[in-house]
């Protein structure tokens, strides 16, 4: 009744409602912020992020789910509309870690303001009944009057580290209380606020930060520059503007892989050129774990391959070359995929307006051969052989479907409208030529490297380090921290005097005793 | 080298399985007897806490001579455990010279060696509080299994680093790692050892329970688990965040989710969670312990499942 007086009611809705709501809201609240809740949502959070660990994710693997999507055509859009595929974006897995920031800073603001308060606070008297403390020592004879005992009292405390306050009683007793091991619960706040500090960091650079893949060849003529339309793959945070990005330019040189005799893979190194803006060109050595790192930028080496250089001359003579990038299928780099010809058997006369004599090449690259076998025995190119069929009709280019450039388009196969022109494939070395049944001609030049490489910038990254830091630093406060108080009270005469000791420690403290003891034994000679 | 590495796994698989045997055997002729109490001291005892082990009802009496065979069998095994630790240590640091580099590569040489910080830790403890002894039992165990499991499932030829490891993070990242998971595993089985005894002193006395017998007091061992974890999961986080770190130079980025990333970040959540309901005086002691438990299941989740069966960027296993 008395809150209804204090709280004026409001025109939509009547006191009682008010107070009831109110009422609703506080408990929420303090269901919120209880330990139990959080246990709970901590543990939630645990259990919502194992899907995302054993469900295909799209961050990760986009390909995945596509295949899962074939595997289990039923199951898949289901899942999708969970979120399944998106565990760690999804709206039920920020849902657990929004309550349970929502908790943490609900739990943390008063505990913030009650450290402050004992951190200026200075050591609480000494308790009336010593004895009823967990550690308590009495009859210590200490020489001098009790002001002269306790300040030697003082003083031992202090060179302990402990905060100490030294009082006078009326009775003519004195008492030093000392206190010690506020880093505890300082360094229990500074984890819990460096949780904050990464979220916040990983919101930011989610926000501020981009990523882009492109897949670079060896030369200068496939040089690439930092613009979103030269990417295979890219995404942009949600306040970066294509134009924020850092204007640098990369071309391949050179791309070297080292192998062991066994064909496993020691060190890859690629080798670029790059300018930054309309400054001058440098050179720099890309490798794993060693990225080129610019102001605004990163590009980091993710992968690699192999360009077969195919030339073909046509059946009017015209001569046109492809670098085309395969993929390797096999860590010994048997390497698969296709080279198209769009634009040629043109007759003279005019254009070719039903693509029926374009011309692709689908195979596969083997680096070391080994017999007549299409696979690959050796990752570096000791023995390297193009096996190749040659194909002619619609390549299906037109059809605006997005589709694989490692692959030709299955529906033309399969409709006729492009046919295979030998039953066997092409078996070629560098350098060999081959005709085909229309007197046009393929030819393998040769091979260049390929590069997969990532770019990216997160202007978070320095703060989510930070927060893990002092996380880290916090948490070893926190766990090997030891609150704990003393007290002495000294009584006697201007010339000797008693003392007797008590101390209480908050939470584990194993060490306890043994240090308390040591105190007393101190005090006691001192 | 890489030979006399296998020669010497196989030693301490040997070694560590009749420590237990002999562990086994002091459980058997019943290491509370008179012989054992002088041994390890009284105050000791208290100090491990809860109700020390002198207020319970001795168990029949053991025959002298029986309790003279224990702590004959207890010795043994304490010494074999100590032989065998170095065997161990052998087996280790012939496989890093055989390789030419830091010992652990793969799956096969982290599982090695965080087992190895196992048995240091237990060796460790055992020195500061030698009341834990009939966790000995137990703790080798668990260590002939994972190492068992070792040689005879995950066991990889020595080779060079693929270059994605090549990078000095492997030393820090991957030793911590290391070193967390093998003080884990110690505190796993205090932890299942805790729950056992929980049970037996509730008065259960159906087969896992039953074990709490010859256990330390309920009380002792759960503080034992929680400053066990306490020191443990600061170098967990310290692996994780080597490992964060280390992601942004090879990979781009300081977390993305994979496999194991993220059941890092659920046993990592889950000791949190045990951390915090240890520090709730509300929750129970029992159903903290369990968290503890579950964290540990994670973590073998993050070993075995993640290298084995889900496939990701961590696929280092080299196993075939």
């Amino acid at each position: 009744m008395s809150t209804q007086t204090l709280a004026p009611p409001t025109e939509d809705l009547p006191p009682d409602n008010k107070r009831v709501v109110m009422g609703l809201f506080r408990r929420l609240w303090r269901w919120l912020t209880s330990m139990r809740t959080a246990l709970i949502l901590l543990f939630l959070l645990a259990v919502a992020a194992i899907p995302g660990s054993v469900l295909p994710q799209r961050n990760l693997n986009q390909d995945k789910v596509s295949q899962y999507y074939v595997a289990h055509p039923k199951l898949a859009p289901w899942l999708d509309r969970l979120a399944a595929f998106n565990v760690f974006s999804s709206p039920w897995f920020s849902a657990i870690y929004l309550l349970l920031f929502i908790s943490l800073v609900g739990c943390l603001v008063p505990r913030l303001r009650a450290h402050a308060v004992a951190l200026l606070r200075v050591p609480p008297d000494a308790p009336a009944r010593l004895d009823r403390m967990p550690a308590h020592a009495g009859g210590l004879v200490l020489d001098g009057a009790p002001a002269a005992a306790a300040q030697r009292l003082h003083a031992l405390l202090k060179a302990r580290r402990f905060r100490v306050r030294t009082r006078a009683r009326a009775d003519g007793s004195v008492t030093v209380s000392g206190e010690k091991g506020h880093l505890k619960e300082s360094g229990n706040l500074l984890f819990h606020f460096s949780l904050l500090a990464i979220l916040t960091g990983v919101a930011f650079g989610s926000s501020y930060g981009y990523h882009a893949d492109r897949l670079v060849v060896e030369g200068p003529d496939q040089a690439f520059c930092n613009t979103l339309q030269q990417y295979d793959d890219y995404g942009l945070g949600t306040r970066v503007k294509p134009g924020d990005l850092e204007p640098f330019c990369l071309q391949l040189n050179r791309f070297q892989a080292r192998y062991a005799d066994t064909g496993e893979p020691l060190a890859y190194a690629a080798d670029v050129a790059y300018t930054v803006g309309d400054g001058p060109e440098r050179t720099t050595r890309i490798k794993v774990n060693d990225p080129l790192r610019l102001a605004k930028a990163r590009v980091y080496l993710m992968g690699h391959g192999y360009a077969p250089v195919i030339r073909y001359t046509d059946r009017y003579g015209r001569t046109q070359t492809t670098v085309a990038p395969f993929l390797a299928r096999d860590g010994l780099e048997t390497s698969e995929g296709v080279a198209q010809f769009p634009d040629v058997n043109t007759p003279p006369t005019g254009r070719d307006p039903d693509h029926k004599q374009q011309v692709a090449f689908q195979g596969v690259y083997v680096p070391t051969a080994n017999g007549k076998d299409a696979v690959s025995v050796f990752p570096a190119e000791r023995n390297p052989v193009l096996v190749i069929t040659p194909y002619r009709g619609d390549l299906g280019l037109d059809t605006g479907i997005p589709h694989s450039v490692y692959t030709l388009n299955q529906d033309e196969i399969a409709s006729g409208r492009l046919t295979a022109l030998t039953a066997a494939p092409l078996r070629l070395k560098p350098g060999e030529s081959a005709t085909l049944d229309d007197g046009s001609r393929v030819e393998f030049v040769g091979t260049r490297q390929w590069a997969a490489v990532t770019v990216r910038y997160d202007p978070g990254e320095q703060v989510v380090l930070a927060g893990a830091v002092c996380l880290l630093v916090g948490l070893v406060a926190m766990l090997f921290g030891r609150r704990r108080r003393v007290w002495f009270r000294v009584t006697g005469d201007g010339r000797a005097s008693t003392a007797e000791a008590a101390a209480l420690a908050r939470g584990e403290y194993a060490g306890f005793n043994a240090e308390f003891e040591a105190i007393v034994r101190e005090a006691g000679s001192s | 080298m890489s030979g006399l590495s296998v020669l010497l796994l196989e030693t301490t698989i040997l070694g560590y399985a009749l420590a237990m045997l002999s562990y086994a055997a002091e459980y058997a002729f019943g290491s509370r007897g008179v012989v054992a109490r002088v041994a390890t001291g009284e105050r000791v005892l208290a100090g491990a806490g809860g109700p020390s082990l002198v207020e319970e009802p001795p168990p029949a009496a053991p025959a002298p001579v029986h309790a003279m065979a224990g702590a004959v069998a207890g010795r043994i095994a304490l010494g074999l455990t100590v032989a065998t630790w170095f065997a161990h240590v052998g087996s280790v640091v012939t496989r890093g010279l055989a390789a030419h580099r830091v010992p652990w590569g793969n799956m096969y040489e982290f599982v090695l060696a965080a087992c190895l910080v196992g048995a240091t830790a237990w060796l460790v403890l055992l020195a500061r509080r030698p009341t834990v002894r009939p966790l000995g039992l137990y703790v080798t165990l668990a260590l002939v299994l994972l190492l068992g499991t070792d040689a005879l499932r995950l066991y990889t030829k020595v080779g060079p680093l693929m270059p994605a490891l090549d990078s000095y993070w492997l030393k820090i990242h991957v030793s911590a790692a290391i070193t967390a998971s093998g003080i884990l595993l110690v505190g796993f089985v205090a932890a299942a050892l805790t729950l056992v005894r929980i049970g037996y002193e509730a008065g259960k006395d159906r087969f896992p329970y039953s074990l709490g017998d010859r256990l330390p007091g309920s009380d002792g061992l759960e503080r034992l688990t929680f400053r066990i974890h306490a020191f443990a999961f600061p170098i967990w986080t310290f692996a994780i965040i080597c490992g964060a770190v280390w992601a942004e130079a090879a990979w781009g980025r300081y977390w993305g989710w994979d496999p194991k990333e993220t059941w890092s970040f659920v046993a990592w959540v889950l000791y949190a969670g045990y951390l915090h309901a240890r520090a709730t005086p509300s929750v129970k002691r029992s159903v903290a312990t369990w968290i503890a438990v579950i964290a540990w299941v994670a973590m073998m989740v993050n070993l075995f499942g993640v290298n084995l069966v889900i496939s990701g960027l961590h696929s280092y296993a080299g196993v075939k």
